[in-house]
């Protein structure tokens, strides 16, 4: 089957078009570009050129997989919305996956357990906890990298490069989520045909908004 | 052929999708507009908290698609183009409804059009009253926005002539009605209490109505902090404070700069339209005294239905079929919101 992928939740806004059955997936096309602040720009144009790099239209798709974070609020929804404005236009499924299982699941297979880190802007990481099959064994959750308490030495994702230092790890292959690993993520339930889960996005935080005091004086006492 | 021309709005709090026919006379008909509002998260801020609109508006905006589209009786692929709210607004806001509009327009294969939320303001009350005279001056007043507009064509030709300089006139009821003690939003409950007080109790300013004051903008800081300054008096010297007094003596402050300007402003350009429009037009005190003026001027005034006044999905379905009609340039996909969008851009080519 033929699925779009897409993922606005790092720097990097990324569209594919993957091929999976059950002997693995396939990337047929797809476009990148590293730019925290052009994801409502480009995230549509990107899935279009996705398309055509596949020689395939939109038409042609039998699924959508999408990135639900954790990220940064703002650009998380572009790919977000444009998803589910994608999924209902053409009557196909939106299919949800953490993109830090994503970035987890193109990690090459290994001995070592890991991290993903990503991001999260404010002095903190997004991250979760993997173990050497790459299942997700901790996380997702948000902090900041030095009240992380971890043995585990090696991290894939932005995150990782960011705070090695702080960290102590090594950063490892890959720093964005990829269409092939969106896909992977959501593998076992595309092939199932399963419902997708509700398009829900893992913010991590809260809103920032405080409930007003009383009102400020303006005459002097 | 008639035409189908959907609208998205999300540039503050309200999640809107319209749907509007466009017929081959260049009228618009209203076939659907619906509304997912997250004012009620925002009360207990006292304001709309940018994160919690954003975070709404992807929530609600395929399900408030499916609902304009049940209500109209129509299917997604009976669109024949999509117009969708460029700015101005709340950056984060903005892009859940831009996202979502290139995905629909990509998907259904349909022009796309970024147009312009004030325009939108006005471009709604064709559905309620027809055609727009040229030229018409339009006042627009809401939470966000005090702006005097010269129209000479709805689809490409608005004139800013004034806006304010501070405050927004909405945002004046709110900061009063917190004053007062009153809900957020402030403008429905501050009209309510000044019905049943004294419009002349109390003389607060007229803000930038001094000869050497700007004609056409406006300012409700000053009004804001006197009504302030005012209360804080009576609650030192231990007075129960007159609430409706106070709400109908501010109201009438906001009503009678409003409409004097308005009505100065179309004399001076010889302009017989005024529209109001926007969440504050649905004031009771502002339309009669704009009704008022405006007969005695001579001028005829045109007030959408307070439905059509908020923000909505309608009002930029509307404009989008201006554009249509108007046979404007579409916006190409790579576009991104503009929260400063200027007023004199109506549509983004
Ligand atoms: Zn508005």
């Amino acid at each position: 089957m033929l699925v779009l992928a897409i993922d606005t939740s790092t720097p990097a806004v990324t569209a594919g078009v993957v091929a999976v059955d059950e002997s693995g997936v396939e990337t047929r096309g797809d476009r990148v570009t590293v730019d925290p602040r052009a994801h409502g720009e480009l995230i549509m144009p990107h899935a279009l050129a996705a398309d055509e790099a596949a020689g395939v239209s939109l038409k042609d798709l039998d699924a959508i997989v999408a990135g639900v974070g954790p990220g940064p609020f703002t650009g998380l929804r572009a790919g977000m919305a444009t998803a589910a404005a994608l999924g209902h236009a053409l009557g196909l499924p939106v299919y949800p996956v953490c993109s830090l299982d994503a970035i987890a699941a193109d990690v090459a297979a290994g001995e070592t357990a890991f991290l993903v880190l990503t991001d999260a802007r404010r002095r903190e990481v997004y991250w979760a906890a993997y173990d050497a099959s790459g299942h997700r064994t901790e996380g997702p959750a948000v902090q900041r990298p030095a009240d992380l308490e971890t043995d585990v030495k090696v991290a894939a994702g932005d995150g990782a490069v960011l705070y090695a230092g702080v960290l102590d790890v090594r950063p490892i292959e890959p720093r964005f989520p990829s269409p092939a690993g969106l896909v992977k993520a959501a593998r076992a339930e595309l092939l199932a045909k399963e419902p997708p889960a509700p398009l829900t996005p893992l913010y991590l935080r809260r809103p920032d908004a405080a409930e007003p005091s009383a009102p400020k004086r303006v005459t002097t006492p | 052929m008639s035409r189908i021309i959907m609208g998205i709005e999300s540039s503050c709090d309200e999640t809107g999708v319209g749907l509007v026919r466009l017929h081959d006379d260049g009228t618009v008909e209203l076939l659907a507009d619906e509304v997912a509002s997250s004012v009620e998260q925002h009360a207990r801020f006292g304001g709309v908290v940018p994160e919690v609109a954003s975070r709404a508006h992807l929530e609600a905006m395929v399900p408030t698609t499916e609902r304009a589209f049940e209500k109209a009786g129509l299917a997604l692929s009976d669109v024949d183009a999509i117009a969708v709210t460029a700015g101005p607004g709340l950056a984060g806001a903005l892009l859940v409804g831009v996202s979502a509009a290139k995905a629909y327009a990509t998907a259904l294969d349909v022009p796309l059009y970024g147009v312009n939320h004030l325009a939108g303001h006005i471009a709604v009350d064709t559905l309620q009253h027809g055609p727009l005279p040229a030229p018409c001056l339009a006042l627009l007043v809401s939470g966000g926005h005090t702006q005097l507009l010269r129209v000479d064509d709805i689809a490409s030709g608005i004139t800013e002539l004034g806006s304010t300089v501070d405050d927004a006139a909405g945002e004046a009821y709110d900061k009063v009605a917190r004053v007062l003690g009153l809900p957020y939003p402030g403008g429905p409950p501050i009209d309510k209490a000044a019905k049943n007080g004294d419009p002349a109790a109390i003389a607060f300013p007229r803000g930038m109505t001094g000869p050497r004051d700007a004609k056409n903008d406006f300012s409700f800081s000053g009004l804001k902090t006197s009504v302030a300054r005012w209360v804080e008096g009576a609650t030192r010297r231990g007075e129960e404070i007159p609430v409706d007094d106070v709400a109908a003596s501010f109201q009438e402050a906001v009503a009678d700069v409003l409409t004097m300007k308005a009505v100065r402003a179309a004399k001076e350009q010889g302009i017989g339209t005024i529209v109001i429009s926007g969440g504050v037009a649905a004031n009771s005190r502002l339309s009669s005294l704009a009704a008022e003026r405006c007969a005695a001027a001579g001028i005829e005034l045109r007030v959408p239905r307070p439905r059509l006044c908020t923000d909505n999905g309608a009002m930029i379905a509307a404009l989008g079929a201006h554009v249509v009609a108007a046979k404007l340039p579409t916006t190409p996909l790579d576009f991104s919101a503009n929260p400063a969008l200027p007023v004199n851009v109506v549509s983004l080519s």
